[in-house]
């Protein structure tokens, strides 16, 4: 099995996590197969590749995006973030905080998506309301039923990130 | 080993507790190293349910270790326990005891050893985080410094006594999940993330249509990364270096494949004649015979539900690798074991070749794709000798090939004299077996057996016995007292659309049934759903969790609103496991939405409350989902709800409200949580449904167009 299509490392370039990345994949491929590809990531899931489960959920340049449709050329020059770049088990950010201590997730396959999508709405609107916070995570899937566990840890995150 | 299918076990050797009974040498459940660390090996498996931590934490507390210490070794064949199938809300019955009573051994053998070496009488000796401790202070040696003393390389013996409730303090309190940290992080952690040297990646080619099969492939250009073809008869794949290439040759190879198709499958709006006319084999589940008079008030109805689709947020994956002699495979399956068993046959290898590994998934709830997909990976894997397989399932496949929980039919006749009393009561429930699992007969269950080019026969699926908590038949016998009393049970002998087990099997639909009569009568004779519930319970358990959830609801305060209804259920269940009740509250306006739930459960001893607590809750949001908003949807030749958008589950805007609580028994036995809430909940939303709109549901999911029916 040769390698097929277009490859043309470096082609496609962009910031993850922070720090500039050229993934050896066809410009044409989904980001989600490079992110869990070349890229080495965990974090973003696949769920259905239709938009319509939320797994695969990344920010680029802030915003919430499907990595499962998207291009990878798509995010040329851009910054992308996954779990990964949100905080480490040393240096959690206050969401994965608010999730571990109250403990919102099961079987935990859609909360990488799920984490993205509430610190994109943390950015945007600091103290949301609970309808707020439902409506930021209405794309996203989840099938064990802990709705209520996240919806509160991310209010709690947002409380604890208020400036004093 | 799996009550839930076998039943109790007399085989003459001295009874020990859950799966300590067939799998009783104690180095098979837990060994201590140097290093200052406790492996122990459950046979039960992590399915995002949380278990793996109550079973550390059963542990650690009769090693009188801290919970730290315990490392959890992942299920493999053929050194784990063979605990059959993680399933039934039985892993802490059936692991968490063995492992009580194996680490409570330990202890003692221990403890035997050092007592006689030191002199100090054995009950005198303190465990501190696993250091043995004289009542001077004095330090006699730990479990570290004993690790290679080949102590428990013996079968554990019947005479070890765990602790007493009152004396624990690691089980009975709420430990964060031990595996949440990784998912929280993006951690490798699942099944999905298992990237090995030289893997490469196939997808399944599937059949347009049930019961399709392939005849030819036409003619075309090369397939994307020069992908290679995988074909038995009508198991088509292909294979890749890179994942998104194989999904992209699958996609090219799905349009040069020609399949002929037939019609197998009875229409969607058909499904309730076919259940009524197929044939069936039958059977009485109880059967008690009273004269009674005759009935004031009599209820004749049919509950209906179609199939349900499991609908893990992941799709089912396996890796998989064949080094020409022996196949090692990397899954999600509920029972490695079994699947092994399976594996062999179709594979027509023998089950020593094969070493099954479990890797976490995303939730499961019952027999999914997981064991499918073992064998798609195993097969594929046979055709590239050293190289390890990955095959990712695709939504559609998840959604339409995964097997489902079949539709039912639930006839129930009640009769009741003038103040509303059960005088007499019939249930009879049709349905598929509800569980095709791997291991149990003589033909493979395994999706892609039934599709090679020497193809096995379907099994049907079947219903295990009541006394390992049935399928159908499960809650089928109502909880309430009444002189006159007949269930029976009707498994279809065709099975069109392949069945099995999912979350709560045949209780979903009994509770509903069953919750749904008693509330009708209730109204018949103009008393409180409540209290006509209450006088017809004689066990004081079920009355407890039924006041409580009232109590918590503001049951007896409650105010009817316009468009709003409440209503409640209770159940045991399958009868010999938890007991919970739920108050729900609807709104009705150009749909229905469940505001509110409140539950109580009694779960014996909670080893994790607040893991207890996430399992009740999300069993009530899913049991709210799948009766307000599931249907498998089909045509007489294929499964047509294979996206989403198809089979819509509930969102976060239209999740309601759960307030759970425990009723603490720690001295009682510990029974699972993961299935209680189900049957409650569903039947309280179909109760509060009709307290809204004055309609008795009988179509499930509970939808406008359903009410509509509704009589």
């Amino acid at each position: 099995m040769d390698p097929h299509g277009a490859h043309d490392p470096g082609m496609t370039r962009f910031t993850l996590n922070g720090t500039e990345v050229a993934p050896s994949i066809a410009a044409d491929a989904p980001l989600l197969a490079a992110l869990r590809g070349p890229l080495g990531l965990s974090g973003p899931r696949f769920g259905c590749g239709e938009e319509q489960c939320g797994a695969c959920v990344v920010l680029v340049d802030g915003t919430p995006a499907f990595a499962c449709t998207m291009p990878v050329a798509a995010v040329t020059g851009k910054c992308v973030e996954t779990v990964e770049g949100l905080g480490t088990p040393e240096a959690p950010h206050p969401l994965q905080r608010a999730f571990l201590e109250l403990q919102a997730g099961q079987c935990g396959y859609c909360l990488s998506g799920i984490l993205m999508a509430a610190a994109a709405l943390l950015r945007r609107v600091p103290q949301p309301s609970a309808a707020q916070v439902k409506e930021a995570l209405d794309p996203h899937l989840c099938r064990c039923g802990s709705h209520n566990r996240i919806l509160r840890a991310v209010l709690r995150a947002a409380e604890e990130m208020q400036p004093a | 080993m799996n009550l839930a299918f076998h039943g109790p076990i007399a085989d003459g050797r001295p009874k020990l507790p859950g799966s300590l009974h067939v799998n009783r040498r104690l180095d098979r459940w837990l060994s201590f190293h140097a290093e200052g660390f406790v492996t122990i090996r459950p046979g039960k498996v992590e399915l995002g349910q949380g278990i793996l931590t109550a079973l550390a934490q059963i542990s650690a507390e009769e090693l009188d270790v801290a919970l730290s210490r315990i490392r959890i070794q992942p299920a493999a064949t053929p050194d784990s326990p063979d605990e059959a199938v993680t399933s039934g809300s039985l892993s802490v019955q059936e692991c968490g005891m063995a492992l009580r009573h194996a680490c409570a051994d330990a202890r003692r053998i221990h403890l035997g050893v050092v007592a006689q070496r030191s002199g100090v009488p054995m009950e005198d000796i303190a465990v501190r985080d696993g250091d043995f401790v004289a009542p001077d202070g004095r330090g006699l040696g730990s479990y570290w410094a004993m690790a290679d003393a080949a102590l428990l390389a013996v079968e554990a013996s019947p005479e070890a006594q765990p602790k007493p409730a009152a004396e624990r303090r690691i089980a009975g309190h709420s430990a964060p999940r031990l595996d949440l940290p990784d998912k929280v992080f993006g951690e490798p952690r699942f099944v999905h993330d298992l990237r090995l040297p030289g893997m490469l990646h196939a997808r399944m080619v599937r059949p347009p249509s049930r019961a399709a099969k392939l005849l030819e492939m036409r003619p075309g250009p090369a397939l994307p990364d020069n992908a290679a073809i995988f074909r038995d008869g009508s198991v088509l794949a292909v294979v890749a270096e890179e994942e998104h290439l194989a999904q992209l040759a699958a996609e090219r190879l799905a349009r040069r494949a020609v399949w002929e198709e037939c019609d197998t499958l009875p229409a969607e709006g058909t499904l309730e004649d076919w259940l009524r006319s197929a044939p069936r084999e039958s059977s009485v589940v109880m059967e008690n015979a009273a004269e009674v008079p005759p009935p004031v008030h009599r209820i004749q109805a049919s509950f209906f539900r179609p199939f349900l689709a499991h609908g893990s947020i992941g799709p089912s994956c396996a890796v998989a690798r064949w080094d020409g002699s022996s196949m090692e495979i990397w899954c999600h399956s509920q029972g490695i074991y079994n699947l092994r068993t399976d594996l062999a046959k179709a594979l027509r290898l023998p089950a020593e070749q094969i070493i099954v590994r479990h890797m976490e998934g995303a939730g499961c709830y019952g027999h999914n794709g997981a064991d499918d997909v073992a064998l798609d990976a195993a097969l594929v894997a046979r055709a590239h000798p050293g190289r390890p397989i990955r095959v990712l399932w695709s939504r559609a496949e998840e959604l339409g090939w995964s097997p489902f929980s079949p539709a039912m039919l639930v006839e129930v006749e009640a009769q009741a004299d003038a103040s509303g009393t059960l005088t007499s009561f019939t249930l009879d429930v049709i349905s598929n077996g509800h569980s095709g699992r791997p291991g149990r007969g003589k033909e493979p269950t395994l999706l892609a057996a039934s599709m090679l080019a020497e193809p096995f026969p379907v099994p049907l699926s079947i219903n295990p016995p009541l006394a390992g908590g049935g399928g159908a038949q499960r809650n089928a016998i109502p909880p309430y007292c009444v002189p006159a009393l007949r269930v029976a049970m009707h498994r279809l002998l065709e099975m069109p659309i392949r069945s099995s087990a999912l979350r709560g099997l045949g209780a979903l639909v009994n509770v509903w049934a069953i919750e749904s009569v008693m509330d009708e009568l209730a109204g018949l004779a103009g008393e409180d759903p409540l209290s006509h519930r209450l006088r017809h319970l004689d066990d004081a358990r079920s009355r407890d969790v039924l006041n409580r959830a009232a109590q918590m609801a503001g049951w007896a305060q409650r105010v009817k609103a316009e468009g709003r209804g409440m209503g409640l259920a209770v159940s045991r269940y399958k009868g010999s496991g938890a007991w919970c009740a739920a108050v729900a509250e609807v709104e009705a306006a150009e749909r229905v939405l469940c505001r509110r739930l409140w539950l109580a459960v009694d779960v014996g001893e909670a080893i994790n409350p607040d893991g207890i607590a996430n399992q009740v809750e999300g069993g009530a949001i899913q049991a709210t989902s799948m009766c307000l908003m599931e249907a498998v949807r089909h045509d007489t030749r294929a499964i047509t709800s294979d996206a989403w958008e198809r089979y819509p589950i509930l969102r976060f805007s239209e999740v309601p409200e759960v307030a759970a609580e425990i009723i603490a028994r720690p001295e009682a036995p510990p029974l699972g949580a993961g299935e209680a809430s189900m049957g409650p909940v569903i039947a309280a939303i179909a109760n509060a449904i009709a307290d809204a709109l004055g309609v008795r549901l009988r179509h499930w999911p509970f939808t406008p167009e359903n009410i509509a029916k509704a009589p």
